[in-house]
């Protein structure tokens, strides 16, 4: 059965506290920490992008399991370094996996990861290639002052998936997708815009809440049948909702929550969770994991961790969890370094 | 002078209606409100709509003949047009509604009122709604709306020496009203310590002193003796008394910032007319776009003394049991408040209350309605007053 053979994540190390972008706007920070349900965020380093982070969160998944014969690397992301020139080809010749092999870069706003998982699904299944590797990761963007520069975060997860040995099945995938302007940024515009509350019940929610309805009424599962669960973060209050909505408790969601402490690292953001929930999970654990990117669709995933797990040396990589609380905090003016918003002269 | 009655109420739910139009919202409430009156469209003969800011936050303007073709009423060749008056365009739509048949030249009269404002970003809605106030003495100096209502709470405050706990006693009531309205925007309980401690918008007043930006539609069908003997509804409704009156336009240019000229004055006129006064009154909707605005309004009225009107709810006035009702509905704050529709919705909760079909939210006895739509800081006001006859 198609599944999960290795995985692996990156969060880069720098962080920014709610307060510190908070006193720079003048901002009440315990205002948005409540609203928001975000704390920090992680932050690249000068020298880190989508590139980088795919290949650091690849390297970790192989780090844990060399996995031979790969016939397709897809990055899915927002924030591809080049506009023309695909961030895929880099990560394939980093890896070493250049010449034979597909890439291409994909871009569904916050779930152009799982968009990719669901192509590298269906190539394996095919028979075309016997293993595939999907990223989703972002350096994303939230113009000073806006809302989105409390949540605006980087960091990537790897995916290698197979037929063989995989330590997650994947037994169902399901998708919906209309065309809903809630989040977008045009070609040579430095920021995104939205559409404020338009984000949430029309956008966010619905199609979130549909995937992960319609994935327990074709599995014939209900909340209770499920270890866990993780929904795409925007914020905190959004997955925590929804979950609430679905009927899922704190305890399923609260190890895959990650956004409170990083941020919204897009692409990387719900897979991110997934990958942190991968960390602890056991054998014959269910996992039910949806993703939501703006624009606007969600896919859903039935996951089930396989006794392949118990050998799996998890241990050759940091976990999620372990990566989140070895950050580092830069005030905001190293922060505007390091995301290049200081204009430099000739 | 003729009578004039209400024979049919349609609205929307209000609130946040993504995947409503403008012209669907105002369908939807128009075609409850001919069901209701049990009558055919044909029968209508005018529309006056009530609209303020669609040239803004869609770009259409022309609302009345865009009402009555989506009503399907353009083929009867009817009159149709819109009224603006700020967040009074409702209210002053039903006066000109009424004006109409009271003169005798219509029987029958569709008023309606409607607002969309989700289509456009929060920071917009504010721009736009503030449109109502001066735009070259109050706004262009940052005189928004809320801020203006900031200052006059500053000095409600000052001048009185009343409590910001008191002043957080509307927003408390309403919710508590809007909470049994189906048609509620927000069906939420509060505590005075939520208003309180709630996002600041302008200093005192927080995110719950404010009406919300809401989307919805509300429709009356207003006709004459004949007509309302034609038609035998099972409680007759009567408009007893409909006034407006207006002000200066910003607040620098009057006397008192406490006063509010138009209020009392419309509220005078309309109780004079139906030769009535407020201690007749059992249920009134206050135009509480801020809670200082609804205060000022329930005091300016006669219905508390000035200053004290946060004091009276703290003990219990305004409560649906109490001797007075106010804002059954929730108010601008809990029900919500689409502006061309808000003064629409008011009587129209009025006539739930008088008919007694308000269900957990009846008033006990209710045989008199005041509701008071009010523009900006207070620059046009119109109070009608409605009796079961």
């Amino acid at each position: 059965m198609v599944g999960i053979v290795s995985y692996g994540s990156y969060i880069p190390r720098w962080r920014i506290k709610v307060e510190e972008i908070a006193r720079v706007w003048g901002e009440d920070a315990e205002d948005i920490k409540s609203g928001l349900f975000i704390y920090s965020k992680s932050v690249p380093g000068p020298d880190e992008d989508t590139a980088t982070i795919s290949v650091e969160a690849l390297r970790n998944a192989m780090n844990r399991k060399s996995v031979k014969d790969v016939g397709a690397v897809y990055v899915g992301s927002e924030s591809h370094p080049y506009a023309v020139k695909p961030t895929s080809t880099i990560v394939a010749e980093a890896m070493g996996f250049t010449p034979e092999i597909t890439a291409a870069d994909y871009e569904f706003a916050c779930k152009a990861g799982t968009a990719a998982m669901q192509s590298v699904m269906g190539m394996v299944e095919s028979g075309m290639i016997k293993n595939g590797i999907a990223i989703g990761a972002d350096t994303s963007q939230g113009a000073p002052g806006d809302a989105l520069e409390y949540s605006a975060a980087a960091g990537g997860t790897a995916f290698i998936i197979g037929n063989d040995n995989t330590i997650a099945d994947i037994k169902r995938t399901y998708s919906v997708t209309t065309d809903t302007p809630d989040f977008w940024r045009r070609e040579g515009q430095d920021y995104p815009r939205h559409g404020g509350r338009f984000t949430g019940e029309p956008a966010y929610f619905r199609h979130v809440t549909s995937v992960a309805k319609k994935i327990m009424e074709l599995m014939g599962t209900k909340p209770e049948d499920y270890t866990y669960a993780v929904f795409h973060q925007p914020n905190g209050k959004f997955p925590t909702r929804a979950a609430r909505m679905l009927g899922f408790k704190e305890s399923q969601i609260k190890q895959g929550l990650i956004v409170p402490y990083i941020g919204n690292t897009y692409s990387g953001s719900m897979i991110t969770g997934l990958s942190a929930i991968l960390d602890i999970a056991k054998p014959e654990d269910r996992i039910l994991a949806v993703s939501f990117g703006s624009g606007a669709g969600s896919d859903g995933f039935h996951i089930e961790i396989t006794k392949n797990m118990e050998d799996y040396r998890r241990e050759n990589a940091k976990a999620v969890w372990k990566q989140i609380e070895s950050g580092k905090y830069i005030d905001y003016a190293i922060y505007t370094k390091f995301k290049k918003k200081i204009k430099m002269g000739d | 002078m003729r009578d004039v009655y209400i024979i049919g109420i349609g609205q929307t739910k209000y609130g946040e209606h993504w995947e409503k139009s403008l012209r669907a919202l105002v369908v939807e409430a128009g075609l409850k409100a001919i069901e209701d009156a049990n009558i055919y469209s044909k029968e209508i003969q005018a529309i006056f709509g009530g609209n303020m800011s669609a040239g803004s936050t869609i770009y259409q303007d022309n609302i009345g003949s865009l009402i009555s073709d989506f009503s399907g009423l353009s083929v009867n060749r009817i009159p149709a047009m819109r009224i603006e008056n700020g967040s009074a365009s409702g209210g002053a739509a039903v006066h000109a509604g009424f004006v109409s048949v009271a003169s005798g030249f219509y029987d029958t009269v569709l008023v309606g009122g409607v607002e969309k404002l989700t289509d456009v970003s929060m920071e917009d809605q504010a721009e736009i709604v503030s449109g109502e106030v001066d735009q070259e003495w109050e706004l262009f100096n940052g005189g928004t709306l809320a801020g203006l209502q900031a200052l006059m709470a500053r000095r409600y405050m000052h001048e009185y020496g009343a409590k910001r706990e008191e002043i957080a006693m509307l927003p408390v009531l309403s919710h508590e009203h809007g909470s049994e309205n189906p048609y509620a925007h927000f069906r939420n309980r509060i505590k005075v310590e939520d208003v309180i401690n709630a996002t600041m918008v302008a200093d005192p007043l927080t995110m719950l002193d404010m009406a919300p930006a809401s989307d919805g539609a509300a429709v009356l069908i207003l006709a004459s003796e004949e007509k309302v003997r034609q038609i035998k509804p099972e409680v007759k409704i009567k408009i007893s008394g409909s006034a407006m009156s207006s002000d200066f336009m910003s607040l620098q240019s009057r006397e008192n910032l406490l006063e509010l000229k138009a209020v009392r004055d419309s509220t005078e006129k309309a109780l004079k007319m139906s030769k009535s006064d407020i201690k007749r009154v059992k249920i009134v909707e206050t135009h509480d776009s801020s809670s200082i605005m609804g205060l000022l309004i329930l005091e300016e009225i006669g219905l508390f003394p000035k200053g004290k009107a946060g004091k009276y709810l703290e003990e219990g006035y305004g409560h649906k049991d109490s001797r007075v009702a106010i804002n059954t509905s929730g108010g601008l704050k809990a029900k919500g408040h689409p502006m061309g529709a808000t003064g629409i919705g008011q009587i129209v909760e009025s006539v739930i209350q008088l008919r007694g079909k308000a269900e957990k939210r009846q008033v006990h006895n209710a045989d008199m309605a005041l509701a008071i739509n009010v523009a900006g800081t207070g620059s046009a006001s119109i109070s009608h007053v409605l009796e079961v006859v």
